[in-house]
């Protein structure tokens, strides 16, 4: 991917000298080889930070609600995944169309820097990226791992190298390489427990939550303004987690609240420092949807009524969620 | 009772409210005893209480009445949010819990001592400066001259108009001057913002200055007493900051490397250089 | 809490949260109120009085209780940490396998050599054990049956330590070191323009100050459980939008200012309260847990606050 990234380098060069965007997001430079963060470069001499590799996770389209509400264009580099994301953020109007403009670029997966470290790998020094493999550097030597086993689990359900929304792209499309994957198997595992088991299973799940709320600031659907959880006048303070009731309903409500909008992104899973799997919750959602009005997906396009949002006199009855399953 | 009181600060004793007066629409002064009698701790001018309504929580007041009194606490309380909604809605005899004193003070026994005073204070304002004001009443021959600046919104808005207009003009070389920030019918004294009051009652510098009220009144007088002649050194204000702890632990109301619920509120307008612009 | 049975890991150097929550739990019930009409009672909770042992403390989570000791233990003391402190016993685990985020060593910590009330080095499958405190000893002598003698001991645990000193080296912050001098500079930094810059990005999540073991804020609410009314005290977030927003206004309404005031107090106003010790211990969990990849390494570097070693 290094060619990529000198492309977008050289892309972005010409667009802030050209002043055709007043700024770029794209990803930087970490402390290590694998923290890149999202970045903005306002300026031509910024652009050596800039980096594109295996460890750009990151969905850089939330930034554009706070940018696209100045009187600016804004350039911002996207990986195919990400631009459902934007996609449904255009649709939602919490982004001006005209003022992003958007340059797709290709990813063969992006690596889950912790599921090298649980291949038994400490004081990770450097990775090189070869083909499908990866060549790992230790302070206590070299080690060789297969790219396909570890990628990021959002990666794992890639949607395809495909953009849904770009002005234009840049590079050939890549492919991400990996055994097959049913996004949702774990979703119907949980429906075939009973209510009581299923209960306990995310009464543990969720007994993990720190209440940081980086779940839902990572994601792009949660674009409320002020969320009711930050809400001095609502009774639900989101501190106390021993209120079991209460990080429960955080998550459930959040899960409602972005049904039929989320993307399945994966971020609030990346991000989650307790490793929760709040995915599943968006999963069953997705999979609902799915079974309830024919396959959906959050942000393929920016036109069409969505599900959950219009009515036909085909759709199924309220009674369809809990059928068969008392 | 039992010893529980005494083990953490963060636990508050019961009070009970014996009585309410209504000041102005907004304000509501309550007086605070122990259930069975008496104040429920000592402090010094200035120093804050904080006052639980279980349920709504916790908030912080600037203690209103002086030390002198012994037997009870009073608090000025403008109505703005729950807790203090509640509070404007209760009748004398609720109880509440309280805990205290936090802060530090007025310096009344050392830098304020035989100085001639002059409080500057508006709307609520004047709740931290009122505990000073009947301190150095009651301790009249410790101090010398003493002006009282005070504005209002509209004369309804005098927070105890009674007292300062009788009892404190009543004592030795003690002078109240009121103003309101519109004329009104019925009101024959000055109409004005208190800065260029300030200005045109015309001081001299031989003062130490107490000032409290609204953010912007605070530095809008600040530049009124610069441009006057008093220098920095001769000015405390309180500042006011979320709190929760009240004893520098909890982390939200510091400014720089200070702690507002254990450092301040009140300050000598010459600390407040060395603070950060953040409050 | 370890349970007849729980599988112990060993291996583990940096855990996911920090330790802190053992003596300063994420929530604990201070009291609770009961309402008769206008009659209030109120029940103190019991100060905890279990003890307790912290087994495989790692040196960095060690230093930072000290600094924790700093705020809950000056006057007016806060009993609650109190008594969970005293309770415990506190048995350090040298580092031997050091992560490539840790930078402990800029804060003065000897990962190899824990400071607690015993210390204990794994090699291979032995572990070796040293008392260093009254507490330490107690303990040694309660379970003196699973130790024996160990020959030359010294001299395996510092051919551990002084690999452990050559691993960090090679690590990516071996060099990473803060300036005393400019870090004294509060108004200096404060006006820095770089926190601009550096909080574009921060998503104003809690993350790093729930991981990080020594930040410490707390708040104090309420919570109604039908006539009686639960006082409790919990973690927060000066991350948080609604941290010190109150009745009168905000001071801190931009995410700069509380990206900054998080910083300011781990590099400025902490030191100059206590003694000019920073408010990190270098465990590099901020590095490891933020959503994006910001962290103090990043901060002090363009703060220019650093220093070479």
């Amino acid at each position: 991917m290094q060619k990529i990234e000198q492309l977008i380098k050289e892309k972005a060069r010409d667009l802030l000298a050209a002043g055709q965007v007043t700024s770029v997001i794209a990803w930087q430079k970490g402390e290590m080889f694998y923290d890149n963060a999202p970045g903005y470069f306002d300026n031509t001499e910024e652009l050596d930070a800039l980096v594109y590799n295996a460890f750009c996770a990151a969905n850089l389209s939330k930034y554009l609600i706070a940018n696209t509400k100045k009187d600016e264009k804004t350039a911002v580099f996207l990986k195919p995944c990400d631009t459902y994301s934007l996609n449904q953020l255009i649709k939602d109007r919490r982004v001006q169309r005209e003022q992003v403009l958007v340059i797709g670029i290709p990813c063969a997966g992006m690596v889950d820097i912790n599921k090298v470290k649980a291949q038994g790998l400490k004081g990770i020094i450097g990775i090189t990226e070869d083909g499908d493999n990866l060549t790992v550097e230790t302070a206590y030597g070299t080690k060789q791992v297969a790219r396909a086993e570890v990628l990021l689990n959002k990666c794992l359900a890639c949607k395809g190298s495909a953009y849904a929304v770009s002005d234009e792209t840049i590079g050939e499309p890549m492919a991400v390489k990996h055994a097959p994957y049913d996004r949702f198997a774990v979703v119907k595992e949980l429906e075939s427990l009973s209510p009581q088991e299923r209960f306990a299973f995310w009464q543990e799940e969720l007994s993990k939550c720190i209440r940081c709320n980086a779940c839902r600031d990572i994601c792009p659907a949660c674009s409320c303004e002020q969320c009711l959880f930050d809400n001095p006048e609502s009774p639900l303070a989101g501190k106390a987690n021993n209120n079991s009731a209460e990080e429960q309903l955080f998550h459930i409500i959040r899960a409602y609240h972005v049904a039929g909008r989320c993307t399945d992104c994966g971020e609030c899973s990346r991000v989650c420092p307790q490793g929760i799997r709040l995915d599943l919750l968006n999963r069953k959602f997705i999979k609902d949807i799915n079974e309830f009005y024919g396959d959906y997906q959050a942000g393929a396009d920016a036109d069409t009524n969505a599900p959950l949002l219009s009515f036909d006199v085909d759709d199924v009855e309220p009674g369809a969620a809990t059928k068969g399953r008392e | 009772m039992c010893d529980c009181h005494s083990k953490d600060t963060l636990i508050p004793q019961i009070a009970v409210i014996t009585a309410i007066r209504q000041d102005t629409g907004d304000v509501k002064t309550f007086r605070v005893e122990k259930p069975e009698g008496g104040r429920c701790f000592d402090y010094l001018p200035g120093q804050c209480a904080i006052i639980s309504i279980p349920g709504c929580g916790e908030a912080i007041f600037s203690i209103t009445s002086s030390p002198t009194n012994k037997d009870y606490m009073e608090f000025s309380i403008k109505r703005c949010g729950q807790l203090t909604d509640y509070l404007h809605e209760v009748e004398p005899g609720q109880e509440i819990a309280i805990r205290g004193p936090y802060g530090n003070n007025f310096p009344v026994e050392t830098a304020l001592k035989q100085q001639n005073l002059l409080f500057i204070a508006g709307g609520i304002g004047l709740a931290p400066l009122h505990s000073v004001i009947d301190y150095a009443l009651a301790n009249r021959s410790n101090y010398g001259k003493i002006d009282v600046v005070y504005g209002a919104r509209s004369k309804g808005d005098f927070v105890d108009y009674e007292e300062l207009t009788t009892a404190w003009p009543a004592s030795v070389d003690t002078h109240v001057h009121l103003t309101i920030d519109r004329a009104e019918e019925g009101w024959s004294g000055n109409v004005g913002f208190v800065p260029q009051y300030l200005k045109d009652l015309g001081f001299s510098t031989d003062k130490t200055v107490l000032v409290c009220g609204p953010p912007i009144m605070i530095k809008l007088t600040l530049a009124a007493l610069q441009e006057m002649g008093f220098s920095k050194e001769q000015v405390y204000t309180t500042l006011e900051m979320k709190m929760k702890c009240g004893i520098g632990k909890c982390g939200r109301c510091n400014i720089g490397s200070k702690y507002v619920c254990k450092d301040g509120p009140v300050f000598r307008c010459d600390e407040l250089d060395e603070l950060p612009d953040e409050y | 809490m370890w349970q007849e049975g729980t599988a112990v890991d060993l291996k583990t150097t940096i855990t996911a949260k920090s330790l802190k929550n053992i003596f300063f739990p994420q929530i604990e019930n201070l009291l609770a109120f009961e309402r008769q009409g206008q009659k209030l009672s109120l029940e103190q909770k019991q100060l905890p009085a279990e003890k307790t042992i912290a087994f495989g403390v790692r040196a960095c989570d060690i230093a930072s209780f000290n600094l924790l000791d700093k705020v809950f233990l000056k006057q007016p003391v806060d009993h609650f940490y109190q008594a969970r402190r005293e309770n415990c016993t506190l048995i350090g685990l040298a580092c031997s396998e050091p992560e490539e985020t840790c930078f402990c060593r800029t804060f003065g910590i000897e990962p190899a050599s824990p400071t607690a009330d015993a210390a204990a080095w794994l090699v291979g499958d032995d572990l070796f054990w040293q008392p260093k405190t009254t507490k330490g000893e107690e303990l040694t002598a309660a379970i003196k049956d699973l130790f024996t003698e160990a020959e030359g001991g010294d001299k395996i645990v510092a051919e551990q330590q002084a690999q452990v000193q050559a691993l960090l080296d090679k690590m990516p912050l071996a060099g990473f070191a803060l300036s005393d001098e400019e870090c004294s500079k509060q108004a200096e930094i404060f006006e820095s323009e770089v926190w601009e810059e550096l909080s574009k990005t921060c998503l104003g999540c809690g993350t790093c100050t729930y991981v990080c073991p020594t930040c410490h804020c707390y708040d104090i609410r309420d919570y109604e459980v039908n006539d009686k009314v639960e006082r409790y005290r919990c973690w927060d977030s000066c991350m948080f939008s609604d941290f010190t927003n109150m009745a009168g206004g905000n001071p801190r309404t931009t995410r700069l200012a509380r990206f900054r005031q998080r910083y300011m107090h781990k590099l400025v106003y902490f030191p100059a309260n206590n003694e000019g010790a920073y408010a990190c211990v270098g465990c590099g969990r901020r590095l490891q847990k933020c959503p994006v990849s910001l962290n103090i390494v990043k901060v002090a570097k363009a703060l220019g606050v650093t220093k070479n070693v």
